[in-house]
């Protein structure tokens, strides 16, 4: 195992950790607020179908990013009548949001494209293409820190950045600011909120919408950073990862970032069976290296994560009075 | 006067389905959709040739959900449909169940063994075209390393990886042959985002051609091969127009081939075991003006040679699924 070798994984580390982060990032401000999202995954696909068909009709990534979070806040929409308004139940708003991106992605992408449910190849800017950092090229030689800011650091999508200061804005959002307190607050005793005279429904409403245009981001990223295009069932399961994430973190800003970044890690590792047998000289069975993740999360979650006690309030309608 | 209206009716109605009953074939899509670029495309590629070059016509349906894959069968075997082709190795077992409700009508399946005395199995020698696109890459190769992302790890998939491993050590047995599979899963098949990390960690590891057998997730592998100016392989269609000049070359699978035969054949398409191979046009590599400059006239005089040598018998390649192991590679 050599120096770039750790490179590459980290820099696939970045990679794999984006969506994840913004996902998790969405269902944390969904779910401080006491609305539990398993939809996450449906909605990252729709955005991703959006922002691709859009960015290759435009020829614009960024039109296509607006499209994404458009297509992203309808089902957010609506999940939040479903499950605010009308009092449904969140976890079957979520499931059914998740079914209805999987069927209504590929059957969209089919009646405009007719192209087996993807969407026609993306060129140029209507991809979101790789940056470099400035001082990425100067600093290259600079032994060790140099390779890192450059190979892994430098050279991602625009978006990367953007997710990644996300991640102190979520904080100063939800521990630093009016809003972000009442936030919370409506996440562990709505009743208190209510009585302040603040409406319950209305910052509810706010959470499922910012959660709604984070899962736009992470689609996006998805189809017009990582990829150039849209392809069915394209999330695979990323959705769902990052919810584990979020038990991971605690539903915190910070924790979210490292919680994903290790997912990303383990993923990256996964890939690089060559490296693992380098280190512990034992060729790994490739299904075990996929089984990974997983047994890591259950390992971590049961040992080291200690108690996870999500929002008092979450799940649960408010009902004003009863 | 309005009952004689519907007299008419009823037996203008019952000619037109006497016209339809005339043994016209049907082909039914797996739920990849007949515009899948990829399997399907191919399999109505075969039957709209067919329909082109006889002027025939035939029935088909788009399945959109598993559950109608019995009822679509039993529904073109009661309207008298004859040979009815089925694309996709999942309708082995509703054809178990209706092809002996049917003895009169012919069933053709392709990917899949189902033993019944009128159903026509068509399997295709996968190792045999992996086999010629291994010789290619191991040929286009600088590096000496070339790369294999599979989709879902299953013995198909395995056996594609096999043969090329084999092409590859021919030409060059010194050179090392990475192989991946995607996941254990079937959304396996649909991961281009993985598929480009593994593609990037293979192009780390040294590979500068990839082979990609996994479904939508090899369009990712297909992008970042391209975006990373290394070359890829594409599978089952021709993929060579997707990324122009950046794509070796794709083994084919004449899906086509195989639905051609059987609606030229008719009813009296021949039952039993089928497999496509070389020899007979089953499998090959695409040639066409994307690729033209990739593949020199070396490159493809010595591919002509193995590729004869399979034919006669003088190569063997072996066959993944005949004892579940590959004898140059270690999976």
């Amino acid at each position: 195992m050599d120096f770039p070798m750790i490179l590459q994984v980290l820099d696939a580390t970045i990679r794999f950790a984006t969506p994840l982060l913004l996902a998790c990032l969405a269902g944390l401000f969904s779910e401080r607020a006491g609305i539990f999202d398993i939809g996450l995954e449906g909605k990252m696909l729709a955005a991703a179908l959006m922002a691709a068909a859009v960015a290759a009709v435009s020829g614009s990534a960024w039109i296509g990013l607006l499209a994404g979070i458009g297509a992203s806040l309808a089902l957010s929409a609506v999940h939040g009548v479903a499950s605010i308004t009308f009092r449904g139940n969140q976890l079957i708003s979520g499931v059914a949001i998740n079914f209805l991106a999987a069927g209504l992605t590929v059957l969209i992408a089919q009646s405009w494209f007719a192209e087996g449910g993807r969407t026609p190849s993306l060129q140029g800017a209507a991809r979101f293409n790789p940056i470099t950092l400035p001082g990425a090229e100067a600093l290259r030689g600079v032994p060790v820190l140099g390779p890192i800011y450059y190979d892994v650091i430098s050279g991602h999508a625009i978006l990367v950045y953007v997710a990644a200061l996300l991640v102190p804005l979520s904080w100063w959002v939800l521990f630093r600011t009016r809003f972000g307190l009442r936030l919370r607050a409506v996440g562990e005793n709505p009743a208190s909120v209510d009585t302040a005279g603040i409406s319950v429904v209305r910052l509810r409403f706010a959470a499922v919408a910012i959660c709604g245009v984070l899962c736009g981001i992470a689609g996006a990223y998805l189809a017009t950073g990582l990829q150039a295009g849209f392809v069915k069932d394209m999330t695979a399961g990323r959705g769902y990862i990052a919810l584990a994430a979020l038990i991971f973190a605690k539903w915190r800003p910070w924790y979210a970032l490292y919680a994903c970044l290790l997912f990303g890690f383990l993923q990256a590792l996964e890939l690089r069976p060559d490296m693992i047998e380098s280190v512990i000289r034992i060729k790994v069975q490739g299904q075990l290296l996929s089984a990974l993740p997983y047994i890591l999360t259950v390992v971590i979650l049961a040992g080291f994560v200690g108690k996870a006690i999500p929002p008092r309030a979450g799940g649960e309608p408010y009902v004003k009075e009863r | 006067m309005t009952l004689m209206t519907r007299l008419f009716g009823a037996s203008a109605a019952l000619a037109l389905s006497a016209g339809a009953a005339l043994a016209d074939p049907a082909i039914i899509f797996d739920l990849g959709g007949k515009f899948d670029k990829s399997f399907n495309e191919s399999a109505f590629n075969g039957a709209q040739r067919w329909a082109d070059e006889t002027g025939g016509s035939f029935a088909e349906v788009e399945l959109q959900s598993d559950a109608q894959r019995e009822q679509a069968l039993r529904r073109f075997a009661e309207a008298g449909n004859n040979p009815i082709v089925m694309a996709g190795f999942a309708f082995a077992t509703a054809l178990e169940e209706v092809a002996a409700d049917y003895p009169d009508t012919k069933f053709v399946i392709i990917d899949m063994v189902v033993d019944q005395p009128n159903v026509r199995s068509i399997v295709f020698s996968e190792e045999q075209g992996s086999y010629l696109v291994g010789m290619l890459a191991a040929m286009a190769s600088d590096s000496q390393t070339v790369g294999f992302i599979g989709g879902m790890d299953i013995p198909l998939i395995r056996n594609f990886a096999c043969g090329y491993a084999q092409g590859v050590k021919a030409v060059n047995p010194d050179a090392t042959v990475i192989t991946n599979m995607t996941g254990t899963t079937p959304a396996a098949w649909n991961d281009p985002v993985k598929g480009s990390e593994l593609t990037l960690a293979q192009i780390s590891q040294g590979a500068d051609v990839v082979y990609a057998a996994a479904g939508g997730t090899g369009v990712g592998v297909l992008q970042t091969a391209a975006d990373k100016d290394i070359l890829s392989i594409g599978v089952d269609s021709n993929q060579n127009y997707l990324h122009p000049g950046e794509v070796l070359t794709s083994m084919l699978k004449r899906v086509d081939n195989a639905v051609y035969d059987a609606f030229t054949a008719g009813d009296m398409v021949e039952t039993g075991f089928n497999v496509m191979g070389l020899a007979n046009g089953g499998v090959g590599f695409a040639l066409d003006e994307n690729n033209a400059e990739l593949i020199t006239p070396e490159m493809l005089a010595a591919v002509e040679v193995a590729s004869a040598g399979i034919i006669d018998g003088s190569i063997t390649v072996h066959n993944y699924n005949s004892d579940e192991s590959c004898p140059v590679h270690q999976f």
